[in-house]
């Protein structure tokens, strides 16, 4: 596949999620360039069942993210639940099970920030369906760092109040449904 | 993008400061979320730059003392991942129980949750008495709270749930009085406990233990770190010993991996073999 100009695609999720992703993560092909890095919003006890059904579903190998993890090509990596996801500047993960931020854990602006911290320009930060407003300030911090940020059409998201946060607080530079974020990430468009 | 090199560097400089200064060594924390704390609290000063915060820590003890808070980790609860209690409680307790006398240390104990949530499972299996624990954090304030063992009376709900999951065999209420909005951890629980200062990134090692627990500490430590605290653990344990870490941490790819066998994978119990 043709390399996107982006080395991390990190993506923000909530209420809805588990549909949106599953319209999306399974498009992708085995030789897609860039890792990605997911945070969902889910019950602290929740089991992995997201992580091993849209495993089975994709071509790419979706796992939860381990603790000094390398992120590496053909993987997408989930937060574990209960704990914060963190991008190192060496592009290694790291977890955290500090305060909820967002009174959640894990935050999606954590995952962002680092994610922008560590990459910069070459990050891509997509937020999707979701009520409540936890990734607009990791998207804005993309955005500062000059990162791309796609935020799904509030219109068709089945919870409108995450994404409709996001372009408020940041320049988003693209707001599409979810099978024009696949044609995008395609380089269909 | 010569904020974000600029920050690095700060960060850097801060950190060095208040080891020079302090003798707290943070150089070799994971860096993403020190600098996420450390942000956190500069938003929350009147200063401009990680550069100003670094004057202010050298010359104000009481800044340097909040920072230090902010540092520390004291998220916990009690009974947290009931499952690895359970756990601890079928696999590990009928192996303490052959022993005569049993000591376990408990590093990074935050606000103490923890290390009730063990002494409770001790007690109903009979083994509290002929036990010492070690309770042991780089934070003193924190520390002190960790003695006072109170809790906010909003978490019972969550901690009785918890207990009770993790195989609790009486009523939670029976380890708690509660007055006002918190409750007051049964002080009889206390008594096997020594709460002391250790701080696992510049101390050394600490007795013979059958039993440590260190959960959700390491993930914050870079690489060699890491390293210092396992082999630290080994050193304080006994053959056979058993280390208990957090749910996502492993002794894969450390030094000394295999020195310890797991126990009970899942759980993340390990037993120190050589």
């Amino acid at each position: 596949m043709e390399k996107l100009d982006y080395e991390v695609i990190v993506i923000g999720v909530s209420t809805g999620g588990m549909k949106a992703l599953g319209e999306i993560i399974p498009e992708l092909p085995l030789d897609f360039p860039s890792p990605i890095a997911i945070v969902q919003h889910l019950h602290p006890c929740s089991d992995d069942f997201l992580v091993t059904d849209l495993n089975e579903r994709s071509k790419l190998t979706v796992k939860q993210a381990d603790e000094k993890e390398k992120l590496k090509q053909g993987f997408v990596y989930f937060a574990p639940s209960n704990y914060h996801l963190l991008i190192e500047n060496d592009k290694t993960f790291s977890l955290s099970v500090n305060d909820l931020v967002n009174f959640a854990r894990p935050a999606i602006d954590v995952l962002f920030e680092t994610a922008a911290e560590a990459f910069k320009e070459k990050t891509l930060g997509i937020v999707l369906t979701g009520a409540n407003h936890d990734g607009s300030q990791g998207a804005k911090k993309i955005k500062e760092y000059g990162g791309l940020v796609i935020v799904q059409d509030p219109e068709s998201a089945e919870a409108d109040i995450m994404p409709r946060a996001a372009i408020e607080a940041a320049k988003v530079d693209f707001v599409l449904d979810l099978d024009k974020i696949v044609d995008f990430l395609l380089k269909k468009i | 993008m010569s904020k974000i090199e600029n920050e690095n560097i700060e960060v850097e400089l801060l950190l060095e400061t208040i080891f020079q200064k302090y003798g707290y060594d943070f150089r070799y924390y994971s860096r993403a979320s020190i600098k996420r704390r450390i942000k956190h609290r500069l938003a929350l000063t009147k200063l401009n730059t990680i550069s100003e915060m670094l004057g202010q820590v050298l010359y104000d003890v009481k800044f340097f003392e909040t920072l230090l808070l902010d540092f520390s980790v004291n998220v916990t609860e009690m009974f947290r991942d009931p499952f690895f209690f359970k756990i601890l409680r079928k696999e590990v307790i009928p192996v303490l129980r052959t022993y005569p006398f049993l000591k376990i240390w408990h590093a990074g104990c935050a606000t103490g949750e923890e290390v009730y949530s063990l002494a409770i499972i001790l007690k109903e299996e009979g083994l509290y008495d002929k036990t010492q624990i070690y309770a042991t954090d780089f934070n003193e304030v924190i520390l002190h709270k960790a003695k006072q063992g109170i809790i906010p009376l909003d978490q019972i709900k969550q901690y009785t749930l918890n207990y009770q999951k993790a195989g609790g065999k009486e009523s939670f209420a029976n380890y708690y009085t509660a007055k006002y909005d918190s409750a007051l951890i049964d002080q009889s629980l206390k008594k096997g406990i020594v709460f002391s200062d250790h701080n696992l990134a510049t101390d050394g090692v600490f007795g013979e233990m059958n039993l440590i627990l260190c959960r959700n500490v390491m993930i914050y430590f870079q690489k060699e770190l890491q390293n210092r605290a396992i082999g630290l653990f080994k050193d304080s344990m006994c053959n056979l010993g058993f280390l208990c870490l957090g749910t996502k941490e492993s002794l894969m790819f450390s030094e000394y991996e295999n020195d310890f066998e797991p126990v009970v994978k899942k759980a993340k119990i390990f037993r120190r073999i050589k």
